[in-house]
């Protein structure tokens, strides 16, 4: 893949489309900063991975397929979200299996790449923090650490920050509990892991924590509301952005 | 039972393609001279609550002499020709057993009537602390087992840097005996709320004596 | 709800509702990870010993009828005599006979998670045969009358204090004491006779090597040493898969074994049996035999992605790693085997009909294919598990497959492709929803319980890039 390319894809995500589009937003916003022509293609809609996590690969494939169609020029792919990242990364080659759009379906993996690595390893990004001094805490998703294993990232565009101070949480690399399907079927089992993570995550004393995946921050931060607790919630992109842009 | 093994070999036949072997080589190799070998040896060992004490090769029998005594031990047990070189020097405080029969004609007693098993050992390994046993006519099994002492000798040029070179530079594949050991500390267990306790069900205490020429 | 989701949910409500066993297990599973971490300074050298032994455990398979056939023909002319069972009841009767013909009444057994799978101390016990588990923590579970709730720690779940009133319920001569070393004291007392008048031990296995003829046992205790040595008689029951080809095929996967289970660089024994007693030697069993089940293992094996499972070495570090089982322990699972490998393992054993919910209380996050010293890709085949539970073609040959498929799921998601697979509905429905997101429930089953409902923003992405200036292609 290129190193600072010319232009790349944006994969919103879905949970992006509809629930976090600052995120999105925010995320094209600091490439395009970088000088580089941001596509958002339009059709675009959801990578497959509920149904693919939820053993339903028929349905996934579909809409999967419907997706790839929506990325067809031999550009970078970006991702502001580690799992569906690592949905395209990973699973589509999996999924496409033995299909007659197998070939076209690893090739899109392959140029397919989280936000935040893309940040760092192709851009190589340089901020400014032009914030006042800050406390955060930082979640880093499993995707992100486990599959993709890029989770280092989203720690050395922080370091750029110079007033902001990152807190870490105890047991950082345990999961959120989130798991797409995983939240809904077994909601006790889920929910108990997200009151061990909001807990760990209110003990640093931070006001805020970031994320790369909108999944874990939809379920830290709706958990963290249930609790009344005043940590907020936020999209690296979003934060980065925030802290360099007046 | 044919036919049980039949059917299992039926069904994996079915699905085994062999495959030539293709195994990448040791990654951890550090080739460590006898030095840095008894060291890490020493290093690893008492980090497991096993006492190490450096001896010339004469030396071990006035140790055991003096230290027995001293630590209120008194029945040693012993095969083979460490037995013999006891026999001729080993103070007189020492009632000295020597495993001669068949365990079923003194089990009580070696369950019941020795506080020390003194074996000598083929080597060890230094990078997990581990000496290793063969067992012999001579120094059978439970000498090292039973026991709540086991005292070790090791001659220190017998320490390989990992169990992988132990068994590649020995040929081990060639002649392995009824019972081979690695004894790393001595025996213990964390099954009681992950605390780690000594002595559950073999040797409470291990002692190496590890031998340097002289 | 199907009667094994009930009966799962049930578990899981029980075991999330015991404040005392949460807090051990977490405890405990922090240890276990830090010690891990401890031993593995340089992640470098760890991915190439974990690919190393990857390779060996996957080139055993691949070659497993042949190695079996050598690893008979070795121990058969080592002395030790080998036994086949396709399933457990075929393991318990062979193991029963083997005893029965010695006259065997009093057994002394080693730590084995087979002999779990397989039932074989109730089968021993309802066939007059008394049989004492001799690992101390399968010795407190065995008083206690439970299954043990970890491979590597059968009663991590327990307390001292649990263990302090057990013994002095079963043995109350004994003064009652909670300290630690006190308690192992009084086990090694009540033990030692047990050792030294039992007519039989029975021990697992935890590698055997094809070439030299070796049953490979790994422990710490002494207890496995002893069942192996002090009767006349030693049965060992394990696996098929447990083989490997050479002797040096060995170190590698002990170094990893021992790292990965507890932090330690290796158990205080590692104990390599390759004959009964020879002539002249004056200990050891005169006979030894090794049962060999199949339970399952072989039709696993024709699955070329759910074949990765038999590389499985029974470390534990997936469990140790896993945020579902430090949250509801070893017990909820209700199988022999937990965590992420128990998921995988139990459905294809038992059947998806049976136990094929265990497929759903995972998270996928990957934490256990990272420590897996073999790199199984555990949440890979615990996914795939899901797609056979709601299957509706019937090929991939696992038990049960298809037994989740409940139509209102099957509708949703046929609901879902419909909606996302174009372009014009899912617009549609983007704008609905958040034109309409003041009508978003405020509450959607087990989420809210724990959360807020998150409302579809004003406006999504879609549209707003627009305004932004961004391609729109
Ligand atoms: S699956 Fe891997 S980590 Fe889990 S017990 Fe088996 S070898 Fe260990």
């Amino acid at each position: 893949m290129p190193t600072h390319p010319d232009e790349i894809y944006f994969m919103g995500t879905c949970l992006v489309d509809l629930f976090y589009p600052q995120a999105g937003l925010a995320g094209m916003k600091l490439i395009q900063g970088a000088g580089v022509r941001v596509i958002y293609p339009k059709d675009q809609g959801c990578c497959g991975q509920p149904a693919f996590n939820s053993g339903y690969r028929e349905e996934a494939l579909e809409v999967a397929r419907s997706q790839m169609r929506c990325f067809p020029h031999e550009i970078p792919i970006v991702v502001p979200s580690g799992s569906c990242a690592g949905m395209v990364i990973h699973h589509w080659p999996e999924l496409f299996a033995g299909e007659t759009d197998e070939k076209q379906a690893i090739a899109v993996s392959r140029r397919t790449v989280e936000l935040t690595q893309f940040l760092v390893d192709q851009l190589n990004l340089q901020l400014e923090d032009l914030g006042e001094p800050t406390e955060i805490a930082v979640h880093t998703s499993c995707s992100c650490r486990n599959e993709l294993k890029v989770e280092d990232r989203i720690e050395s565009l922080l370091s750029q920050l110079n007033q902001v101070t990152v807190l870490e949480q105890p047991r950082k690399a345990e999961c959120c509990g989130f798991g797409g399907s995983f939240a809904i079927k077994q909601p006790e089992i889920s929910g108990a892991m997200v009151q061990d993570k909001t807990d760990a995550l209110h003990s640093t004393g931070a006001t805020r924590v970031v994320s790369q995946d909108c999944g874990c921050l939809m379920n830290i931060g709706g958990a963290l509301e249930k609790q009344q607790r005043t940590m907020q919630p936020q999209h690296i992109a979003e934060f980065l952005l925030e802290r360099t842009h007046e | 039972m044919s036919s049980a093994r039949e059917t299992i070999f039926q069904a994996l036949r079915a699905t085994s393609t062999p495959a030539t072997r293709d195994i990448p080589p040791q990654v951890d190799r550090q080739e460590w001279g006898q030095s840095e070998k008894v060291e890490r040896l020493t290093q690893q060992m008492s980090a497991v609550h096993a006492e190490v004490h450096h001896l010339a090769d004469g030396d071990w029998i006035g140790w055991v002499n003096r230290e027995l005594p001293q630590r209120g031990l008194s029945r040693l047990l012993a095969g083979g020709e460490v037995a013999q070189q006891l026999k001729q020097r080993c103070a007189s405080s020492i009632e000295l057993k020597h495993y001669q029969q068949p365990i079923e004609q003194w089990k009580s007693t070696l369950f019941n009537e020795v506080d020390v098993g003194i074996t000598s050992t083929r080597g060890a390994i230094a990078h997990s602390g581990s000496l290793a046993l063969w067992a012999t006519i001579e120094e059978p099994r439970l000498l090292s087992l039973v026991p709540p002492v086991h005292i070790a000798l090791l001659h220190a040029n017998q320490i390989h840097e990992n169990f992988e070179q132990m068994v590649v530079n020995e040929q081990w594949q060639q002649q392995m005996p009824t019972n081979t050991l690695l004894i790393s500390g001595p025996s213990k267990t964390a099954d009681i709320q992950q605390v780690l306790a000594y002595g559950v069900h073999g040797p409470k205490e291990l002692i190496v004596l590890i031998l340097e020429d002289a | 709800m199907s009667d094994q989701a009930a009966a799962f949910k049930h578990r899981i409500n029980t075991a999330l509702g015991d404040e005392q066993a949460h807090s051990n297990f977490r405890s405990a599973m922090s240890m276990l990870m830090e010690k891990r971490a401890a031993q593995f300074p340089d992640e470098d050298e760890l991915l190439e010993k974990r690919q190393r032994a990857n390779a060996i455990r996957a080139h055993a398979l691949r070659n497993l009828p042949q190695l079996l056939e050598q690893l008979e023909q070795q121990l058969i002319n080592n002395g030790i005599q080998v036994h086949w069972a396709r399933d457990g009841a075929e393991a318990n009767a062979i193991i029963h006979q083997l005893l029965e013909a010695a006259g065997a009444k009093s057994v002394v057994k080693g730590k084995s998670m087979v002999s779990e799978e397989i039932d074989l101390n109730h089968y021993l016990q309802q066939h007059g045969i008394e049989i004492l588990e001799s690992d101390l923590g399968e010795f407190i579970i065995q008083l206690a009358h439970e299954t043990p709730s970890h491979i590597v720690m059968p009663a991590i779940h327990k307390t001292k204090q649990d263990i302090a009133e057990l013994f002095h319920k079963h043995f109350p001569e004994l003064p009652y004491s909670e300290d630690v070393d006190e308690m192992t004291q009084q086990a090694r007392q009540i033990l030692r006779d047990r050792f030294r008048q039992a007519d039989a031990g029975i021990s697992g296995v935890n590698f055997m090597v094809a070439e030299t003829g070796t049953l490979c046992l790994v422990e710490n205790e002494g207890n496995g040493r002893m069942s192996t040595t002090v009767p006349p008689l030693h049965i060992a029951v394990t696996g098929i898969e447990k083989v490997v080809e050479k002797l040096t095929d060995v170190p590698p996967l002990l170094d990893l074994l021992t790292k990965s289970a507890t932090g330690q660089p290796i158990t205080t024994y590692f104990n390599m049996i390759s004959h009964p007693r020879q002539a002249g030697e004056l200990d050891g069993p005169e006979a030894v035999h090794l049962v060999l089940l199949d339970n399952g293992r072989s039709h696993i094996k024709r699955d070329e992605v759910l074949l990765d499972t038999l590389r499985c070495i029974r470390c534990g570090s997936c469990i140790n790693h896993c945020p579902v089982y430090v949250q509801v322990g070893g017990h909820a699972y209700g199988t022999v085997y937990p965590g992420p490998i128990g998921t995988v393992l139990e459905p294809m054993r038992l059947g998806i009909d049976q136990i094929g919910t265990l497929t759903s209380a995972c998270s996928l996050c990957g934490a256990c294919a990272q420590v897996c010293p073999v790199q199984i890709p555990l949440p890979k085949l615990i996914n795939r598990l899901r797609a056979d539970s709601v299957s509706h073609q019937n090929h991939s040959g696992v038990k049960g497959e298809g037994s989740l498929r409940k139509q209102a799921e099957v509708l949703s998601w046929k609901g879902w492709r419909w909606l996302y697979s174009s372009p014009l509905r899912y617009r549609l429905f983007s704008k609905l929803a958040t034109r309409l997101r003041g009508l978003t429930p405020s509450s959607i089953g087990g989420w809210s319980r724990y959360r807020t409902v998150t409302k579809p923003a004003p406006r999504p992405l879609s549209e707003l890039i627009k305004e932004a200036g961004f391609d729109h292609e």
